[in-house]
């Protein structure tokens, strides 16, 4: 297991291996609407403090490097504008990106597809969705990015969705309620270029139970 | 009795109304909360004491005490800070989701009172990186109460200067423990702070702190508007008030629900999710309170009350109320094998015992599974998490231990079963 695990983490995450030294850039700048955001965040923290905008100025970089190459990831020369930028020791900021699991330090596909293999969503049938994904996506398996580029996929722990399990997460999009046939449809229709509304996709409102609330729907006196 | 709506602090649970603030203002929110910090702090406080609301994100420590901690004036000039604890990463559970998504001003006005009651001049809510539509909403809120004079300067009209701002992590469980996610909040890795200090003495920035669960904050308002008597009116003493349980695994309806506490566990199943799959009588095992609170076999479950005390005589707690059930059909020693892994998966990797013990007790429990194993390994299993917990500077190893302890003092024979098995399948002459 232990190979799957240290996956989308760390640098010897296996996205797309091979592929990484290729791709790697050799500069990074923001760009002048990432500046922006950038300074808004920092704002929120007291002068000196700004090491506390670190994760969220790695988003920024991982977003960028996605609206400009299609794929978000962050690469080294991103962590170091965000160390200077920030003001902070380079290796602060790469031991961040390890550290934490949403940065994605190998280039990734143009979907990020995240499946949830904790207990809350293995009782519900994740291994359904894990097989739906390899089928649909043609991927080996986890880390593994699909061959046209379009997708890849990671396991990820508990997303925090469990009673609508399985939960599937697309790119910042949690999709509920899966089983093999709705992942299946989800990919397609995401290949077609389409972007199905995210949450329960048997149509439950949110987290109340199938079938419609059984509190709270304003009958009672 | 069931809880009645009127009763019911999240009348919006399940997002069937608007979450903003207009909305939010017709369900009683913001309503008089000028007047209400006008009380002043210590009659806030206490008020929150005899409320009996204890912390919801696990622990369940008492809140008022714990706002009681903190300094009363600052005679060196350190300011104090609330830090609201978003990250809801506990396997089997996502009602903090909802009340992010759903009810963001009943956290929102949560935060200027609570942290106008402990004396804090900002706070930040910090969220996990993965919510990050409920993050968007929640932003939104906040802009609305800055636009409508609720934060900011002089907040609520009540001479207060309060700033409120949300902070995004990044996909990191231990994130959930009060003193990493105040490592994270400073922009380092979330790795737990040795304590003393505690937070409310050395914090954030090295200024006191308080940390608690977005639940916990954002049943405030409600309690201090209707009372503390209101509240402690539900569930046994000491174990007082309402609670969002997240039902799920296998039951026929999986929801979240907001009902009183110490409800018995198969009513709570039976009356909100529809009851366990195929019958109560095909109910195997559950995990009460997320996944670092040990399982208990049917036989408990057949009357337990969803409380703090009732759960712990029975070697295992409430936690944060995720209710994981398992039927007849669930493999549980691939379930709690599938816990291992995650706990292997989210150690920080400070302390030795959790750093190699993890990922020795997934090795094991993934042996176990297979039942590769000798019969005595389980004993050796037991005592190897005893020499784990209570040996680090946090609780995830404990909570990475508990769930195997659960498993071996329940359903040991099937265990032994399970090696016997491998046994006979792959040295079919040593059965004879």
């Amino acid at each position: 297991m232990s190979g799957v695990m240290g996956v989308g983490g760390g640098f010897e995450g296996t996205h797309a291996i091979g592929k990484a030294e290729a791709e790697e850039p050799t500069h990074f700048a923001f760009s002048e609407d990432s500046e922006a955001q950038i300074a808004r965040i920092v704002a929120r923290y007291p002068a000196g403090r700004q090491a506390s905008a670190v994760i969220a100025t790695l988003y920024i970089a991982q977003k960028q490097m996605g609206l400009q190459t299609g794929s978000a990831w962050v690469p080294r020369v991103a962590m170091d504008a965000v160390a200077a930028r920030l003001g902070m020791p380079p290796m602060r900021v790469y031991e961040v990106v390890t550290f934490y699991f949403m940065f994605n330090t190998k280039p990734i596909g143009k979907f990020h597809l995240q499946v949830c293999g904790t207990t809350p969503c293995w009782l519900r049938g994740s291994d359904d969705v894990l097989r739906a994904c390899k089928d649909a996506g043609h991927l080996k398996g986890y880390g593994d990015t699909s061959a046209d580029g379009i997708f890849t996929m990671t396991e990820v722990e508990c997303l925090g969705g469990c009673v609508n399990a399985p939960v599937l997460q697309v790119d910042d999009d949690y999709y509920e309620d899966m089983d093999y046939e709705s992942t299946v449809k989800l990919l397609e229709a995401l290949k077609r270029g389409e972007r199905p509304t995210p949450g329960s996709v048997i149509g439950r409102q949110t987290s109340a139970p199938e079938g419609g609330p059984m509190v709270l729907t304003g009958s009672e006196e | 009795m069931p809880l009645s709506d009127k009763d019911r602090i999240f009348t919006n649970l399940y997002g069937t109304e608007p979450w903003n603030l207009q909305a939010a203002r017709m369900r009683g929110d913001w309503d008089g909360t000028g007047a209400l910090l006008a009380r002043g702090r210590d009659a806030l406080i206490e008020e929150m004491k005899n409320s009996g609301l204890r912390g919801r994100g696990g622990a369940g420590f008492p809140t008022g005490m714990k706002w009681s901690f903190m300094p009363k004036a600052s005679p060196d000039g350190r300011p104090s800070y609330l830090v609201v604890n978003g990250d809801e990463s506990e396997p089997g559970t996502c009602k903090d989701r909802d009340i992010l998504r759903h009810d963001p001003h009943k956290l929102i006005e949560g935060c200027l009172i609570a942290g106008f009651a402990m004396g804090a001049v900002a706070c930040y809510i910090y969220v996990r990186g993965e919510y990050y539509n409920e993050i968007q909403v929640l932003e939104a809120a906040v802009a609305e109460a800055y636009d409508a004079g609720l934060l900011g300067k002089n907040a609520c009209g009540s001479g207060y200067d309060y700033e409120l701002y949300v902070h995004r992590g990044a996909g990191a469980y231990i994130c959930g423990e009060e003193t990493a996610l105040i490592e994270s909040l400073e922009g380092k890795k979330g790795m737990p702070r040795l304590k003393p200090p505690f937070p409310a003495a050395v914090g954030l920035y090295g200024c006191p702190t308080t940390v608690n669960n977005v639940e916990t904050i954002a049943v405030v308002p409600t309690i201090l508007r209707r009372g503390a008597s209101w509240f402690s009116s539900f569930g046994r003493p000491k174990n007082s008030g309402t609670k969002i349980f997240c039902l799920q695994g296998h039951v026929n309806k999986p929801c979240n629900v907001e009902a009183e506490m110490s409800i018995p566990l198969r009513e709570l199943i039976d009356r909100y999710a529809g009851g366990v799959r195929g019958g109560w009588d095909n109910l195997l095992a559950v995990i009460p309170g997320g996944s670092s609170t040990p399982m208990i076999p049917k036989a408990v479950c057949d009357d337990v009350l969803m409380d703090f005390d009732a759960l712990r005589e029975h070697k295992t707690g409430l936690g944060t109320a995720g209710v994981i059930v398992m039927d007849k059909s669930t493999d549980l020693i691939k379930a709690i094998q599938r816990l291992s892994a995650f706990y292997k998966h989210e150690s920080c990797g400070q302390c030795t015992p959790c750093r190699e013990g993890m990922g020795w007790v997934n090795r094991v429990m993934l042996r176990m599974v297979e039942g590769r194993a000798e019969p005595n390994e389980i004993d050796v299993l037991e005592q190897v998490t005893r020499q784990i917990e209570g040996h680090t500077i946090c609780a995830l190893a404990d909570g990475g231990v508990w769930p195997v302890q659960g498993l071996i003092r329940h359903f040991r024979p099937m265990m032994e079963e399970r090696i016997a098995a491998y046994k006979a399948a792959h040295f079919p002459m040593a059965a004879e």
